[in-house]
C-alpha cells in the first residue's frame, strides 16, 4: 500500500452520515478497516459485526421494515455467501446498499481469492443488482451517491464495487 | 413434554398489542402465526431460510420502543445459527427469538433435524452470550414466556418443544412487496 493514507473512507463515512444510514453491517475486512473504525466510533450509526455476509442482507431488510437505512460492507468473497438471501431483497424490493472491496483481480498474491472474485459482476447482475464500479479515489463519493439513490429511492439492490487497485494490494511479507 | 404448536402460538400471541412486531420464520411457524390471526404487524417469510433472526435484529435496532418477536422453527434457526452469535454481541433490549422445536423438517417430509439427536439450541443461545435463554418445558413455562413478551426489555432466546405434527396449513399473504408495505404503514413509516 502507498505511504499516504487515502481519505476516501472518511468521505464515504461522511456521505453515509449525510444520507441518514443508521445501521452498518460488516464482516471485518482490511479494505474497509478505516470506514469500519469510523462507524464503530460514531454514536448515531449502529455497527453490527456479522459472522457471515448473508446475515447483513437479512438485517438490512429488517432495518427497512423498521424505517432505518442500512448498508452492508463486504469483501468480494462475501457476495457468494449472499446469493440465496438476495432473494429476500428481490422479491420484497428491499433496499440493499452494498460496498464491496475486490480481491482476486489485481496484484493478487492469493490465488484462492480468484474463483469468487472473478465472478462477482455476473453473479450480482443475475441477482438484479445495479453495479457501480469505482477505480479512482475521487470517484468514490459521487458514485456512492448514485448507488444510495438507487437503493433507497428506488428500493433496489445497489452494489458499489471498490476495485483492488483502489484498495491497494495486501502486504504478505513485512 | 411436547406442546401442540397451534395452541402454543395462540397462547404466545393472545391479546397482543400494537407494539409487538412478529417475524414468523419460513415454514410451519408462518402458518401457525397466520392461524393465530393475521396482523399487519406480521412479516411472514416464504423464503430467506436462516434469515428470520437477523431480520428481527435489524427491526429491533430500528424500532427500539417496540418489541420484536422472531418465531421460527428449529430447521430455520439451524441454517442461521451464526446469527445467534451476532445477536449475542449486539443484545438489543427488545428482541425475542423463539424457536418452535419439533426436531424435524416438517415441510419436507419430517426428516430429523440436528436438534433431535445432539444439538441443544438453548445451550447454543447461552454460549452465544444471550443472557436470558429459556427452555420452556410445559404450559406453565409457555404462559411465562407469553407474559415476558408483553413486557420485553432484554434480548431473550427461548425454545418451545412442540410435537411433530402437521396441522392444516393456514397460508398468509404471499406478495413480499405487499407484506413489506403494509407492515411499514402499520407502524407509521411514511412511504
Amino acid at each position: 500500500m502507498s505511504a499516504h493514507v487515502p481519505d476516501w473512507p472518511d468521505r464515504l463515512f461522511e456521505l453515509l452520515k449525510r444520507s441518514d444510514v443508521r445501521q452498518v453491517a460488516y464482516v471485518p475486512d482490511a479494505g474497509h478497516a478505516r470506514l469500519i473504525e469510523r462507524i464503530r466510533d460514531d454514536d448515531e450509526i449502529r455497527d453490527v459485526a456479522l459472522t457471515t455476509e448473508e446475515e447483513g442482507v437479512a438485517l438490512a431488510a429488517g432495518a427497512w421494515l423498521g424505517g432505518n437505512r442500512a448498508a452492508l460492507l463486504m469483501q468480494s468473497s462475501g457476495v457468494g455467501n449472499c446469493i440465496n438471501m438476495f432473494s429476500l431483497a428481490r422479491i420484497c424490493r428491499f433496499p440493499l446498499l452494498m460496498f464491496i472491496t475486490m480481491r482476486g483481480e489485481w496484484e493478487e498474491f492469493n490465488p484462492w481469492q480468484v474463483p469468487m472474485g472473478s465472478i462477482v459482476d455476473p453473479v450480482l447482475e443475475l441477482c438484479e443488482a445495479e453495479i457501480y464500479r469505482v477505480g479512482e479515489p475521487e470517484e468514490v463519493v459521487g458514485t456512492a451517491e448514485r448507488a444510495i439513490q438507487q437503493a433507497f429511492g428506488n428500493e433496489r439492490i445497489a452494489a458499489v464495487i471498490l476495485s483492488q487497485q483502489l484498495i491497494g494490494k495486501k502486504v504478505w511479507t513485512k | 413434554m411436547r406442546l401442540e404448536r397451534r395452541a402454543a402460538m395462540a397462547t404466545l400471541l393472545a391479546g397482543r398489542d400494537d407494539n409487538l412486531l412478529v417475524i414468523p420464520g419460513l415454514g410451519s411457524t408462518a402458518w401457525d402465526v397466520a392461524a393465530a390471526g393475521d396482523n399487519d404487524r406480521n412479516f411472514y417469510l416464504w423464503g430467506a431460510m436462516g434469515g428470520a433472526a437477523m431480520i428481527g435484529l435489524g427491526l429491533a435496532l430500528a424500532q427500539p420502543r417496540r418489541r420484536v418477536a422472531v418465531i421460527t422453527g428449529d430447521g430455520e434457526m439451524l441454517m442461521g445459527l451464526g446469527s445467534l452469535a451476532t445477536i449475542g454481541i449486539t443484545q438489543p433490549g427488545n428482541l425475542a427469538v423463539i424457536v418452535f422445536d419439533n426436531g424435524v423438517y416438517g415441510e419436507t417430509g419430517m426428516q430429523p433435524s440436528h436438534t433431535q439427536s445432539a444439538v441443544d439450541l438453548v445451550s447454543v443461545g447461552r454460549a452465544c452470550g444471550i443472557r436470558t435463554c429459556l427452555d420452556v418445558r410445559d404450559e406453565n413455562g409457555l404462559a411465562g414466556l407469553a407474559q415476558r413478551l408483553k413486557t420485553l426489555d432484554e434480548t431473550l432466546f427461548a425454545r418451545v418443544p412442540i410435537a411433530a405434527e402437521e396441522p392444516p396449513r393456514v397460508l398468509p399473504l404471499r406478495d413480499g412487496v405487499a407484506l413489506k408495505e403494509r407492515f411499514r404503514a402499520a407502524i407509521g413509516i411514511k412511504p
